[in-house]
């Protein structure tokens, strides 16, 4: 062969090689993304005693990762079934799919379903069907503006970026309270020029798990309506926030209940526990039936040269669980199981950090809802509980409830102790 | 302009009493101008029912994917769908390949957990798809000179290819062949990469404008990408010849074009993976830096699974290392993770020597029936076709689809009056053509070139 490639593999030498520049010389290397880089990081960690806390992923007791029975069992009954085939799925997903997420999340004999209203396409999970929505916006809609809440997930503004929306921000939290910063809120929507897009969680808000109060999701649907913004809800813990289904879509469904128009994002990540199969839906509920036709029309031509058409596994399985009255049921018991295993980890490390008299308020640890927990801790202190105690969560302080088990909460309340004391 | 009176301006205090937050056009009883028209926008919004959207206009339906709609609204006995290119049987059923159902059963019985794949996808998966692509001993990969990310199919692995090329090369064509696949250019478009075409399709021979892809493509500006479709030209079925290729690459390394591979039919043009990969491997082997995309769906039948990948050949592995990385940025905003199902499922068949194999022997057997198929249809045309032309490009082109040379009303022909569903541009899968309805298909191909213009 012609001369051998000295260790590096570098090419120079090579006789064959083509042009001895690279195009690539000048790309620099990306940073591993924050979030999903803490699990990189936690991989490389000899220690026996590491935790990770940094992805949102449902672990049980015992840490492990969980597949829902429900899942199982629909996966069984698609395997078994030989008419299935493999073929392409229309690209705006599978049908059935289709109604039952927007049956699931806008609730049984929404009006808005009733009225043909709603224009719905399956897309890949929460991610997927936010960047759908965000080039549909872009292509299709006067206003590009997005307001996102400070904090936010660290992927949204990227999403809409690449998606076309140029990103503003309106206050959220209040790190004085660990809580709502609500009138900061209602000033910063209320300064938005009319039109503009608003991102909601509609529920467990992921970072901070602050969600309004029922009467404060009136005002802010109130003032939303009054400045003719266009709510856009990105809907990731459906039933796995408080372990019910209605009441995690209450936000939701008082926005869709006055007849306005919304887009919603879903995902079936986490309350079906299927992750990696990237299940989540995009609908667009519109003034009128005729633009709805129109509007799923043209989600097509923003989905076909990005993907063709979703991945069928992943929305059979949700199908299959849906429509069958048993694996609905079974699913609701096992969804609250979840649930309630993370509230039962919000008390336990609550308890421990009060029984250590670790300095300050934490309560909000057991007011806050949802996977996560907005510790209140900064840079310093994460970096230290790292480095000292094997933890491995994101920089901005945020904790997965769902990584804890009875067995590490002790730990983890010793890191938080060790970090509020030696930096706080 | 609308005036407010005092009466709008308390209802809007009641309903923002409970906020406890000033409104200044609340407080304010001046009416200037700037609250007027503010307040009377607010009015209008709520007064009508017009939708933000209504200006939306409704779409055309897809020209490849909608052919299956037509077909499917057709109600005619005769129906025959040559649209999609989709696989099926003689009896022109769906198939799923035994291998696939095999590792599928295997994946329930292992109990695979669903957690998110990391960004560029599962390594097993990438590991063999890119030996598959390259062979197990080729020296980029031992090199560690290929950055690899799974990717949803071949559409998904080309617009990330084409969003990273329009990010790290802004203003940089990609030159596609005339004709090319449908929603190539779709694909550049939406990620705002521009493009221009080179001459392929030459309708006086229904063969390959050699030549004239020769040309232009070293009139190209140095640094553009050329896409290749690296077998199994979709749509006309021509391939460049073994030397033909040598050229291609000899043009593109003189010029400083980088080479971009769409490998959608590997193991399923020829019957043989190898052969199929040898355009490829022939750019690689000569040290050049080359994009692939691959899909499994026809060759693994994976269609709806969509499972697929972006490989980048560079010079060195460091350049491979950042490659990786950036199309990882690129892919996190766009659907975080890819789905696991499918890559699952090619994992554990390239993975098993005995799926392997079963494998190789179900592609040659589904590349075989297509050729068996393009055989008849040649036959049956030579017998119908008085006048003597020459059909057998049928049987020289190559892979799911054929360029018949029909025009865009002589193929509105075949479905208004032959119930015969293909693509405007004149083509027909083989895939969904069996060998009992090829003699129909030949009437109506015979029928629609000779009476309709």
């Amino acid at each position: 062969m012609e001369g051998q490639a000295d260790r590096d593999g570098d090419l120079r030498f090579q006789p064959t090689a083509g042009s001895a520049v690279s195009a690539f010389q000048h790309l620099e290397q990306a940073p591993e993304d924050p979030i999903l880089g803490v699990t990189v990081a936690y991989n490389k960690d000899p220690s026996p005693v590491k935790l990770n806390l940094g992805v949102g992923a449902y672990r049980t007791e015992e840490g492990k990762p969980l597949v829902l029975d429900v899942v199982r069992q629909a996966e069984e009954l698609l395997i078994q079934d030989r008419s299935r085939y493999k073929e392409y799925i229309p690209i705006a997903g599978l049908v059935e799919f289709n109604k039952l997420s927007a049956k699931l999340i806008l609730g049984d004999g929404s009006p808005a379903i009733g009225e043909k209203r709603v224009a719905t396409a399956q897309c890949l999970s929460g991610t997927g069907s936010l960047r759908v929505g965000a080039e549909f916006l872009s292509k299709h809609y006067s206003q590009h503006i997005i307001y996102i809440p400070v904090p936010t997930w660290g992927n949204h503004p990227k999403i809409f970026n690449l998606g076309g929306l140029s990103v503003k921000t309106y206050r959220y939290y209040d790190p004085r309270t660990s809580g709502l910063d609500y009138e900061g809120m209602l000033e910063d929507l209320h300064a938005a020029p009319p039109g503009a897009i608003v991102l909601l969680h509609a529920c467990a808000h992921n970072p901070t798990g602050v969600d309004p109060t029922q009467d404060q999701w009136e005002g802010i649907r109130q003032l939303i309506r009054l400045k003719g913004l266009l709510p856009f809800f990105d809907s990731a813990y459906q039933g796995f926030a408080s372990g019910s289904l209605d009441a995690d879509a209450y936000s939701v469904r008082l926005f869709v209940g006055d007849g306005g128009e919304c887009l919603i994002a879903q995902s079936f990540a986490k309350n079906m526990g299927l992750y990696g199969e990237r299940v989540g839906a995009l609908s667009i509920v519109c003034r009128s039936a005729t633009v709805a036709t129109r509007v799923e029309s043209q989600l097509k031509l923003v989905i076909r040269p990005m993907y063709s058409s979703p991945p069928i596994h992943g929305a059979s399985i949700v199908a299959t669980i849906l429509s069958d009255r048993n694996l609905y049921y079974n699913w609701t018991v096992e969804l609250k199981n979840m649930a309630d295993r993370i509230i039962s980890m919000r008390h336990q490390l609550y308890d421990a950090l009060k029984a250590r008299g670790t300095p300050g308020d934490w309560s909000h640890i057991i007011k806050q809802i949802g996977m996560f927990t907005f510790t209140g801790l900064n840079k310093d202190q994460v970096s230290f509980m790292t480095a000292e105690y094997h933890i491995y969560l994101t920089s901005d302080g945020r904790i997965s409830m769902a990584g804890l088990s009875s067995k590490t909460v002790p730990h983890l309340a010793d890191a938080i102790h060790a970090a509020v004391l030696r930096l706080g | 302009m609308a005036v407010i009176d005092n009466s709008q301006l308390s209802l809007c205090q009641k309903k923002f009493d409970g906020l406890r937050v000033g409104y200044a056009f609340a407080k304010r009883k001046s009416s200037s101008s700037l609250k007027v028209k503010s307040v009377s926008r607010i009015n209008m919004a709520l007064a009508t029912d017009v939708s933000r959207f209504e200006g939306v206009t409704m779409a055309p339906p897809d020209p490849i994917l909608g052919v299956s709609e037509a077909f499917k609204a057709d109600t005619n006995d005769l129906k025959l769908n040559l649209g999609v290119g989709a696989y099926r049987t003689e009896d022109l059923q769906p198939y799923v390949l035994n291998v696939v159902k095999k590792a599928e059963n295997m994946m329930l019985e292992k109990g695979e957990n669903k957690e998110y794949l990391p960004i560029e996808g599962l390594a097993a998966f990438n590991k063999a798809t890119v030996e598959l692509l390259l062979g197990a001993d080729n020296d980029a990969t031992k090199q560690g000179r290929v950055a690899t990310v799974q990717g949803l199919s071949g559409t998904g692995s080309l617009r990330l290819a084409a969003a990273f090329i329009q990010r790290y090369f802004p203003g940089v064509q990609v030159l596609i062949s005339s004709p090319t696949w449908g929603n190539h250019k779709n694909i550049f478009n939406d990620a705002g990469v521009p493009w221009s075409e080179y001459r392929y399709y030459d309708p006086k021979t229904v063969g390959l404008d050699f030549e004239g892809m020769i040309a232009d493509i070293k009139a190209a500006p140095s640094g553009s990408f050329v896409l290749l479709h690296g077998c199994a030209h979709n749509p006309t079925g021509i391939d460049p010849t073994p030397e033909q290729w040598e050229k291609i690459a000899d043009v593109i390394q003189e010029k400083d074009l980088t080479a971009f591979f769409d490998v959608a039919y590997q193991g399923f043009a020829s019957g043989s993976l190898d052969e199929d990969a040898s355009s490829v491997r022939l750019f690689v082997a000569r040290g050049m830096e080359v994009f692939v995309a691959q899909s499994y769906s026809k060759n693994l039948g994976l269609y709806a699974e969509r499972i697929g990948a972006i490989n980048v050949v560079c010079s060195s592995s460091d350049a491979a290392i950042r490659v990786k990385s950036q199309l990882k940025r690129l892919a996190r905003p766009m659907y975080s993770n890819p789905p696991v199902h499918g890559a699952q499922i090619v994992a554990n068949v390239v993975g098993n020597p005995t799926l392997f194999d079963e494998w190789k022997s179900e592609m040659e057997l589904m590349s075989g029936r297509i050729k068996g198929v393009r055989q008849r249809l040649y036959d049956n045309l030579s017998a119908k076709d008085k006048t003597g032309k020459d059909w057998s490009f049928v049987l020289r082109q190559i892979g799911m689809f054929s360029f018949t040379g029909l025009n865009k009303a002589q193929s509105e022909n075949m479905s208004n009056k032959w119930h015969i569903y293909m693509t405007k541009d004149g083509r027909i899968s083989l895939a969904g053509l069996s060998l009992s309805k090829c003699e129909y298909l030949a009437d109506a191909i015979v029928d629609s070139y000779y009476n309709v213009s």
